[in-house]
């Protein structure tokens, strides 16, 4: 957080000089691990065994939060019988299907629950990454549950976690991670100690969780510790995710994604969702408690928005105009079918796949293989000069003269030179006033879409095809202004907050969106940043004036809340837990919710409410039930549908690993998202033979001078001064294993690439012990490429394709490699070295369904052989 | 000059003497630095702004001067920067102002070695021309069981997280009713 996040760690030091201690787990020690109280050096990819044991920790000593766990989370839940877990399964759940390594979620069901209501198999529900859909609410389940509030009964949630995670003891940590026993313990009672009434610990993380085969179950296992300890919902508490870019959090809100419409509304699929109504039921089951019962109002509203007057009642509002997915249409997806040939044209909108995506030499052959590219950037980026520049002009696979690829570079206005709105990672929308004009040919997205637009339909005024009235019927007269003919960026935020159409009246709430085609709402999430007229995201009062919580600094989505689901700051009956930790409350007197931020309740609804027994929607949702988006009001432990590995997390392999899985006989995830194109191909992993040709493990991550890939750090020339160079850091023990010495270069290889780097040795990276040998790992920045002041190997080429199964995020913070002194092999010995290897370590490309060990004995390590 | 006011011209001096005992404001002042006024002093106009790298969202400000960036700080008003930036933040200026920008349209044609100059508007019909041409060519209309599908996968798009929610909204939007489905962003990555 020190290195990529610099100034909101400002704020870990405060806490820590209010006496917060702090720890910091990485494979690296880095200049956060500097400032901690204590560093954690952790096997790359195996988070879940380090977490599944504090869990195991906080079970076994009863050290949870025992109030706040039997009222607020699912702890008390009963599971159908049908449930078997991976304790008895060598590491799968019930339900797996060999033939497409998916999941049937039925066994995994509340008890009394005749089924699950998604309406998706499991294998569309991977093919379009649902898991997202959960960013806003939770995965559809009944309201009604079978409990025992004494946590006693075998099958509730809380005896069926503590026999999950029972063989995740400090001996396995260590031995799964490399973690000393002491320091996990350290940690362990550290976490507990500083959770309950009157103290809360926060987690923070970011794409080191992320970018994994089983990432969200990271996430998940963080989320369970932070649920048990009552970490939920409070001040000084939560899961902290960082996000890197400035508004990758809008990215997803207003998403530029293939599954997802903005609100997390999912993109229709062509099989499950034919109608309107088939649509919005699939996403509130008729019946469902909580907010997400209105998804007929947020859908309405975004399709007014889109098609304006054109959508009626009549007509389903235009529904009929979306596109449909069949499946998968992700970027890598994508980028195989470029190579492919598939693919006609390219946006790249201030991104950099070349650099910036996994498997570099897959970008850049699947787009010298288009018809046309539009590159619109700040910079000449390596994406838009692969056809002049890119390694494989030197092995011969690109040349220009036989590269069809029309190319067209347009100049991007900087974030000064527009105005309009970044979502940073707290939610929190800011508004940014324009200081310049752009200059020469440079134009903002907003001038590039809006225009690009209005010339397409011009095109096609006269057109009569079916195809083309929903470009026809579009909502397209935004106001322009200026020099350049810019449309109003602040017409658009009024648009994306929502209005009553007869009057024009902003919205103040999405409680105020109806049905019926008489409001308009472009995404249900962000009403109110535009309430009353006033661009709420442009509020700059004084930090110094405001109280700690600054409400009236920028705008927060949902409802301007900075703390999400935080009844759970007050007990079942409305009262702070403690003094110190009072947030919000129930204000007998006034009888109304109130406290230092936004209720995240409905404001009168007392903490005695209790619904009726058939309630559906927000009615259903009783007055002790914080969580009021989740189908049952409950922060979930145990997730009984919509996460697609499993309902809890399971420590797997990262895909490609040295190490036989100390935990379970199987190695890997067995439901991960594989691509079995033949350029993806694999290094091996036990069980599978070979793995010795890849012996080392590699992680990537940022410099703080640098920023991800390097198109608005490397062409800066502060910021290339403070890093000019690609590099790698390795340990002492390994530069004298392989002759590195520091200053000199080595090179890295994988069964996709090698990558040359200056060494630095350094005790900033350690060999570990695990399961009873030495594994060494080697760390990289990933900002270099071959365009810029400063240049470098792209760290992001050693990487292949694997994606987790809920969201289709690449693995790439773990992988395996061999280390050499040395540059690297230029021309057509570079392509022999890693055909080379390949042959050596079996010539392996993934395959579908990927493998699964279960049958495969590892007598040192399945405690059940 | 006076001897006295030679010897209260010696910083050491004035250091000693004055309120700044450490010497790192006014003490250590010369006639010439006293003479500077700071760039954001001189400003015609400041706007309130955000830093574009990382997701911190720490404030800034932009001050111009005749019609160029000629400062960005930190702005102590907010509540999540408190007016610090780090290194990307600080050198935001560099990324706005750098001469490696590119400001004009380029274009490589087909089995071109070279880039070309095009004129912008024509870039753009350009591009109308090739999305509408690709879309036709890979249009389509419903599935084997002849359910709608309404789209194109022949078009395909891969935003950073830098672009405003504005910008998204309409990226989103002409896509969606273009029938073009494979929109990405770094926010997959
Ligand atoms: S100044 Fe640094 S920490 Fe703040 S938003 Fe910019 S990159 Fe992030």
């Amino acid at each position: 957080m020190a290195e990529a996040h610099p100034v909101g760690f400002q704020w870990v030091m405060e806490a820590k000089r209010r006496g917060a201690k702090v720890f910091h787990v990485d494979p690296r020690f880095t200049r956060t691990s500097a400032l901690a109280d204590s560093y954690l050096a952790i096997r790359a990819g195996t988070d879940i065994a380090l977490l599944g044991g504090v869990v195991r920790y906080i079970l076994d000593n009863e050290l949870d939060f025992r109030e706040y766990v039997v009222a607020y989370t699912n702890a008390a839940t009963i599971v159908t019988e049908e449930y078997a877990d991976t304790e008895d399964m060598h590491g799968l759940f019930s339900g797996f299907n060999d033939d497409n390594a998916t999941y049937d979620q039925a066994s995994w069901r509340y008890e009394g629950h005749s089924q699950n209501q998604t309406t998706r198999d499991s294998e569309t529900q991977r093919e379009t990454a649902a898991g997202l859909e959960n960013e806003s609410h939770g995965a559809p389940v009944g309201g009604e549950t079978e409990r025992d509030e004494t946590l006693q009964h075998p099958r509730c949630v809380y005896q069926i976690l503590k026999r999950h995670f029972a063989r995740y003891t400090p001996e396995m940590v260590e031995r799964v991670c490399g973690i000393p026993q002491e320091k996990f313990l350290e940690l362990a009672q550290a976490w507990t100690e500083n959770s309950g009434r009157d103290r809360t610990g926060m987690l923070v993380y970011s794409v080191g969780w992320t970018q994994h085969s089983v990432g969200v179950q990271y996430i998940r296992t963080g989320a369970i510790i932070q649920l048990l300890l009552g970490n939920v919902g409070r001040p000084g508490g939560g899961v902290m995710a960082l996000r890197g870019h400035a508004s990758i959090q809008g990215s997803t809100d207003i998403p530029t994604l293939f599954n997802l419409l903005p609100g997390y509304l999912p993109m229709p699929h062509h099989a499950n969702h034919p109608t309107l109504d088939a649509w919005v039921d699939s996403i509130a089951h008729p019946g469902q408690k909580g907010f997400w019962g209105n998804a007929r109002t947020y859908g309405v509203n975004l399709l007014k928005a889109y098609w304006g007057d054109a959508a009626t009642a009549d007509n389903d509002y235009c529904y009929g105009y979306m596109p449909r997915m069949t499946g998968d249409h992700g970027t890598y997806q994508q980028v195989l079918d470029m190579i492919d040939g598939k693919i006609k044209g390219y946006f790249l909108l201030g991104q950099n796949p070349a650099v910036g995506s996994a498997h570099g030499r897959a970008q850049r052959l699947g787009m010298a293989n288009l018809d046309w590219l539009v590159v619109r950037d700040l910079f000449m980026i390596e994406s838009a000069t692969f056809w002049q520049n890119a390694p494989e002009i030197e092995t011969g696979e690109i040349a220009p003269e036989r590269c069809r690829t029309e190319v067209f570079f347009l100049p991007a206005a900087s974030h000064v030179e527009k105005e309009g709105t970044f979502t940073q990672t707290q939610r929190l929308l800011q508004w940014r006033e324009k200081a310049v004009e752009p200059p020469g040919d440079a134009r903002s997205e907003l001038w590039f879409f809006y225009h690009l637009g209005r010339i397409i339909r011009e095109r096609l005024a006269a057109s009569t095809k079916p195809r083309d009235r929903a470009l026809l019927d579009l909502a397209w007269d935004y106001p322009t202004h200026g020099p350049n003919v810019e449309p109003s960026a602040e017409a658009v935020l009024r648009e994306i907050n929502g209005y009553d159409v007869a009057t024009g009246r902003p919205l103040a709430s999405f409680t105020e969106m109806k049905d019926d085609g008489s409001t308009v709402g472009g995404c249900w999430i962000y009403t109110g940043v535009y309430a009353d007229g006033v661009n709420q995201a442009a509020r700059r009062k004084p930090g110094s004036e405001q109280s700690l919580v600054a409400p009236e600094w920028g705008w927060a989505w949902p409802a301007n809340r900075r703390i999400l689901y935080n009844r759970a700051s007050a007990d079942p009956d409305g009262n702070p837990w403690s003094e110190r930790k009072r947030y919000v409350w129930w204000d007998a007197d006034k009888s109304e919710w109130t406290g230092y931020d936004v209720p995240d309740f409905e404001k009168t609804k007392p903490p005695s409410y209790r619904p009726e027994r058939d309630a559906s929607g927000v009615a259903g949702i009783a007055g002790d039930d914080p969580f009021i988006l989740q189908g049952d009001g409950k922060g979930w432990l145990y997730a009984p549908t919509g996460v697609l590995d499993g309902p809890m997390p399971t420590h797997y392999e990262p895909v490609e690993s040295p190490v036989r899985n100390p935990l379970y006989r199987q190695q890997a995830n067995p439901t991960r998202k594989v691509y079995t194109h033949p350029i993806n191909t694999l290094n091996p992993s036990p069980p599978q033979e070979h793995s010795q040709v890849f012996p080392y493990v590699f992680t990537v991550s940022r410099l703080t001078e640098h920023h991800t890939a390097g198109g608005m750090s490397r062409t800066v020339s502060p910021l290339a001064e403070l890093q000019p160079e690609m590099f790698v850091e390795v340990s002492p023990e390994l530069a004298a294993l392989r002759g590195l010495s520091h200053l000199g270069w080595a090179h890295l290889v994988t069964s996709r690439a090698a990558v040359e780097a200056k060494v630095l040795v350094t005790d900033r990276v350690t060999p570990l012990r695990v399961d009873g040998r030495i594994i060494h790992q080697v760390w990289l920045p990933y900002h270099f490429g071959y365009e810029g002041l400063v240049t470098g190997d792209s760290a992001n080429d050693l990487f292949g394709i694997t994606l987790d199964p809920n969201v289709l995020i690449q693995e790439s913070k773990v992988g395996t490699c061999d280390v050499r002194p040395g540059r690297r092999p230029r021309g057509q010995d570079l392509v022999d070295l890693v055909v080379d290897y390949r042959r050596r370590s079996g010539n392996l490309v993934h395959r579908y369904p990927p493998m699964v060990t279960t049958d495969v004995a590892d007598t040192s390590s399945d405690q059940e052989a | 000059m006076g001897v006295r006011s030679w010897f209260e011209g010696w910083p050491v001096y004035r250091q000693l003497t004055g309120t700044d005992p450490l010497g790192r404001g006014a003490a250590a002042k010369s006639d010439g630095s006293r003479a500077l006024t700071a760039r954001t002093d001189t400003a015609d106009s400041m706007a309130r702004s955000v830093c574009p790298y990382c997701a911190v969202g720490c404030g800034q400000r932009v001050f111009v001067k005749d019609g160029q960036v000629s400062q960005i700080e930190g702005d102590p008003d907010s509540p999540i920067s408190r007016g610090r930036l780090c290194p990307k933040g600080a050198a935001s200026k560099s990324l706005v102002t750098s001469p490696l920008r590119q400001t004009t349209v380029r274009y490589r044609r087909p089995y071109g070695t070279e880039w070309e100059d095009l004129d912008l508007d024509t870039a753009l019909n350009m591009i109308a021309d090739r999305v509408l041409a690709a879309r036709d060519e890979t249009w389509e209309d419903v599935d084997a069981e002849g359910r709608p599908l309404n789209r194109t996968l022949g078009i395909s798009s891969l935003g950073g997280a830098t672009l405003d929610n504005e910008e998204n909204y309409l990226i989103k939007k002409l896509f969606t009713a273009m029938g073009a489905l494979q929109i990405e962003n770094q926010a997959r990555i």
